[in-house]
């Protein structure tokens, strides 16, 4: 589905992606592990079309999609739920969810969406007059994947959804991601709760200043000792 | 001083205030969602003026039947300044922009001395000197006219960022620019829209201060200004609050002719505008953030 070959990439002066090469299947949910400067986030923003990439490849089904604007990579169906929410405060939480389906590709079914986001998360359908600035961090979190589902995506990419929650909804964001998965949605996961995204995930890669250094299925980066000591804490 | 006198000269601030309100509306819409500050503003003004008087002096085109074409002219104007030339400056630092468009100011007050020469120029329509009566008052048809048209049009915007698929993207791209990304809002159209918009409002009613006012073509930068002391007044990014502010400066302007001089006009407005600032930074019906 997705393919990133030598991904390049200069942040303020920096190297923040040096030859990155990854690949995502259909189903899989793909988690990407590393440190606070990393490149994780860079990556994400790389392939959602919001960072520059200054060299190498980014294939969607085969096509090569580096240096699309953001707006279009969106259309092609690559949701983004990103680090911090990004929820549009003073709109409502309708509202909210109604920007997720301004892209060409999400219209026809918006309505069927919104049905199905309400249903998902009942908490946003008590609260769709509110304005989204008003919701707690865990609902603004939910209004955040709710907007991203109606955007009718194949594959999400989450920036550390679990980032400033309570362990309780840490796990309910975890969850959903799985649910979300077992109805067919692709993931790609950047989190720095290790532990819980490995096991998680289909398949893991860790970045470390800006390369893939380990990569292998979740379960075996669990047993990695690298992987243990440098992030596990054992 | 006879009371009658008072209302008449206030009501009729008030009507011109809401013009006003109009013009600043354009600034404020701009401001509010690029932080642009459209230093050209009073310039756009002054050619929708323009646009009015030669129509009329031309084909006695009424200012009231050029509202929608000039509005749209400049809306056009706008989007194009937006799209080919601010948009990317978006991202550079603020006196670049600001230095940008003081330039396209300077730019459009010599063309139209060049185009028109110095002198003043008007609109008589054939009712300019009519006026309703409504008891002790006597109101200006055209001024009423033109308050009520800039009522409507406000309205009209209001009504498209809240009720309208587009204008809500723009106010999704105002409050959180990443965010607008995250969902695959195209931000550099909805910018050009926006800065297409703010120039309409600025075009509609630069038409019916033609109906006011004579136009000279030197006349942007203090209109700039008068934008400026409106929506600081009123609130950054309020659009209620640029009414109130276009109101409050209209009503302060026609008191201050009547109860000082004509030409004191000004000192009293921005008395009223560092009042405000002093009271309440963010202006009457700003919000502070």
């Amino acid at each position: 589905m997705l393919a990133i070959r030598e991904l390049e990439l200069d942040y303020g002066g920096a190297r923040a992606l040096d030859g990155v090469s990854l690949d995502v299947a259909t189903g899989e949910i793909v988690a990407i592990v590393g440190a606070n400067g990393a490149g994780k986030t860079s990556l994400i923003r790389a392939i959602a079309g919001m960072a520059k990439a200054s060299a190498g490849r980014i294939l969607w089904h085969g096509r090569d999609i580096l240096g699309w604007p953001a707006h279009r990579v969106c259309d092609l169906g690559i949701g983004q739920v990103a680090e911090g929410r990004q929820v549009f405060p003073s709109l409502s939480v309708e509202e909210n969810l109604e920007m997720g389906a301004v892209i060409p590709r999400a219209r026809a079914a918006a309505h069927a969406n919104l049905t199905r986001v309400w249903a998902m998360f009942p908490r946003l359908a008590e609260r769709r007059r509110q304005d989204a600035g008003t919701l707690s961090g865990g609902e603004q979190q939910m209004l955040a994947i709710g907007r991203c589902l109606m955007g009718a995506p194949e594959l999400i990419l989450f920036d550390e959804p679990s980032l400033g929650l309570a362990p309780a909804l840490v796990r309910q964001v975890f969850d959903t991601i799985a649910a979300l998965n077992r109805d067919g949605l692709t993931v790609v996961l950047v989190e720095q709760n290790v532990a819980q995204s490995l096991v998680l995930a289909t398949r893991a890669y860790v970045l470390e200043t800006g390369r893939i250094v380990i990569s292998g299925t979740g379960r075996e980066l669990l047993g990695d000792d690298r992987v243990r000591r440098a992030y596990l804490g054992n | 001083m006879p009371l009658e006198l008072v209302l008449n000269v206030a009501v009729g601030g008030v009507l011109t205030g809401l013009v006003y309100g109009l013009m600043a509306l354009g600034l404020s819409v701009i401001f509010g969602v690029m932080r642009v500050v459209n230093f050209a503003h009073g310039e756009m003004m002054t050619i929708a003026m323009y646009a009015a008087v030669i129509a009329f002096a031309q084909w006695q085109l009424d200012p009231f039947l050029m509202l929608l074409p000039v509005a749209g002219g400049l809306f056009l104007f706008g989007y194009a300044l937006q799209a080919g030339l601010i948009n990317p400056f978006i991202a550079r630092p603020e006196h670049s922009q600001f230095i940008l468009l003081v330039a396209v100011a300077i730019i459009m007050v010599n063309g139209l001395l060049m185009a028109f020469g110095p002198n003043a120029r008007n609109v008589l329509v054939p009712y300019a000197l009519d006026s309703f009566e409504f008891g002790p008052l006597l109101v200006d048809k055209v001024r009423l006219y033109a308050a009520v048209a800039s009522l409507g049009l406000a309205a009209a915007l209001f009504v498209f960022f809240r009720g309208t698929r587009t204008g809500k993207a723009i106010r999704a791209a105002a409050d959180n620019h990443t965010g607008a990304l995250v969902v695959g809002l195209n931000v550099q159209r909805l910018y050009a829209l926006t800065f297409g918009l703010g120039s309409a409002c600025v075009g509609a009613a630069g038409c019916l201060m033609a109906l006011l006012i004579d136009v000279t073509p030197t006349l942007g930068p203090v209109y700039t200004l008068l934008g400026f002391v409106i929506v600081i007044v009123g609130g950054l990014g309020s659009m209620a609050g640029a009414l109130l502010g276009g109101v409050l400066i209209g009503l302060s302007e026609a008191l201050a002719g009547l109860f000082l001089v004509p030409s004191a006009k000004s000192m009293v407005s921005f008395a009223l505008l560092i009042l405000v600032l002093l009271i309440r930074p963010h202006g009457l019906l700003g919000r502070s953030t």
